[in-house]
């Protein structure tokens, strides 16, 4: 008697690549608007960021601080260890000092805080040109220093912009148009930019 | 363990409760639906036809519905499942309904019901095997989404399922564009549908075309689309290559 295979999977793969970088006092988060099934695009206008923060200030009194966000994301992805949100995610904002902080995962919540990251189909081909033009100092360094880039918040952006021009040409998923939030001490900014649609 | 037992638990068959409760494969499937915004709401067609395999088994089955006032709900795949989310709209409406409080649920809202249920039934590894298009007018808003029968949702000012994400998508992402007057958008779907009728096997040439726009729906009576196949080559098809397999 052989264990009858599933015909059907319950995951698909919908693509798309996510960038965050964190500035002495702003937070860079980007991410294409393409939703792929194979090899169809499912639609170009697709946000994949969000704004999380409503149900705790309701709750706790004050707004949710980007550490207390890093840990709910942890455990809601580790919950379903044993039958994962495939999602890779990055998670951007302001720590209590006004800081840029980002956090990285993979799929079962396992998480870091760095200086910068990407996620998704791109980020193979995006974050070594991170690491190349942040410079980030060795995470096995003690003491640990930060990852936090010197870079002014525009340069920032333009450097998010080249990561996704360069990514859309050879990842088949990336593409489209880009959503870059930009959050500071003002609060927080959006901008788009056309990435090629092939 | 006796003959029987083994036989049915080599094809799976036997297990515990849960497991012959589960969706394996489709029997009875309904092809593409393609819908677009237009000027005044959403325009959608879908053929009246119902597979059972290879079998173009029905030819009368409506697979677009009106839901609630602002409404109308088109799904391919199987029709079976596509007739209980009915039943679940139903009593959505009816609740809906019952709170008399002069707000009605909008395209929006049951796109969300309808994207919480096939996500759900998708995590017990039962799912509603149906791509559903969601379209509809609300307060001078149009709407128009599409959800998957793993809960994968979008809205778009296009959709199509089924091969009208192959075919017919790419005459959308060219031809269209905002404020589409009835005829061009009626013209636009039929061109879809055409390519649809000569390419897709499952397609059959008795389709509607359901309208949504502020004022309500309307589902046009079944009709047909004028079909060409008096192309030279298709006279003598083997004469390139004769003997030929």
């Amino acid at each position: 008697m052989v264990k009858q295979q599933p015909n059907w999977s319950p995951y698909d793969n919908n693509g798309g690549s996510c960038v965050a970088i964190a500035g002495a006092d702003y937070c860079v988060i980007a991410a294409d608007t393409r939703m792929s099934s194979g090899y169809n695009i499912l639609t170009r206008d697709y946000s994949k960021i969000c704004k999380l923060h409503l149900i705790y200030q309701h709750q706790h009194n004050k707004q949710m601080s980007c550490p207390a966000m890093a840990q709910l994301l942890s455990n809601t992805l580790y919950y379903k260890r044993f039958f994962p949100y495939y999602a890779f995610n990055v998670l951007g904002g302001l720590d209590n000092e006004g800081k840029g902080c980002v956090f990285t995962y993979d799929a079962v919540g396992s998480y870091e805080r760095v200086g910068y990251s990407s996620q998704g189909s791109g980020s193979t081909l995006i974050m070594p040109f991170l690491d190349n033009q942040l410079k980030s100092p060795s995470p096995l360094l003690l003491p640990a220093q930060d990852a936090v880039t010197p870079l002014s918040e525009s340069e920032a952006v333009d450097l998010v912009k080249t990561c996704f021009a360069s990514a859309t040409e050879r990842d088949i998923y990336t593409g489209d148009r880009l959503e870059i939030v930009v959050l500071n001490a003002d609060g927080i900014r959006r901008e788009y930019m056309e990435l090629r649609k092939d | 363990m006796s003959y029987m037992d083994s036989k049915m638990s080599q094809h799976g068959l036997i297990g515990s409760e849960s497991d012959s409760q589960r969706t394996l494969y489709p029997y009875v499937t309904g092809t593409s639906v393609v819908a677009l915004k237009y000027k005044d709401g959403i325009l959608m067609a879908a053929d009246m036809g119902g597979s059972y395999g290879s079998t173009l088994r029905y030819k009368t089955v409506e697979r677009m519905k009106p839901i609630g006032k602002h409404s109308l709900l088109g799904a391919s795949g199987e029709i079976s499942d596509f007739q209980e989310i009915l039943r679940y709209l139903d009593e959505l409406i009816l609740y809906d309904n019952m709170w008399d409080d002069g707000n009605s649920f909008g395209p929006k809202e049951v796109h969300n019901y309808l994207t919480r249920v096939m996500y759900n039934r998708r995590n017990k590894f039962n799912p509603l095997w149906n791509s559903l298009v969601l379209g509809g007018v609300k307060n001078g808003q149009k709407y128009l989404g599409m959800v998957s029968m793993i809960g994968v949702n979008f809205e778009d000012n296009h959709v199509a399922t089924g091969f009208g994400n192959h075919l017919a998508r790419p005459i959308l992402r060219d031809e269209w564009h905002e404020n589409l007057s009835f005829e061009d958008g009626v013209k636009l779907l039929e061109k879809c549908m055409r390519v649809l009728l000569y390419r897709d096997r499952s397609a059959v040439n008795k389709l509607q075309i359901a309208k949504i726009t502020e004022e309500g729906v309307t589902i046009s009576p079944p009709y047909s689309l004028k079909t060409f196949w008096g192309f030279s080559a298709f006279h003598n098809p083997t004469v390139g290559a004769e003997g030929s397999w």
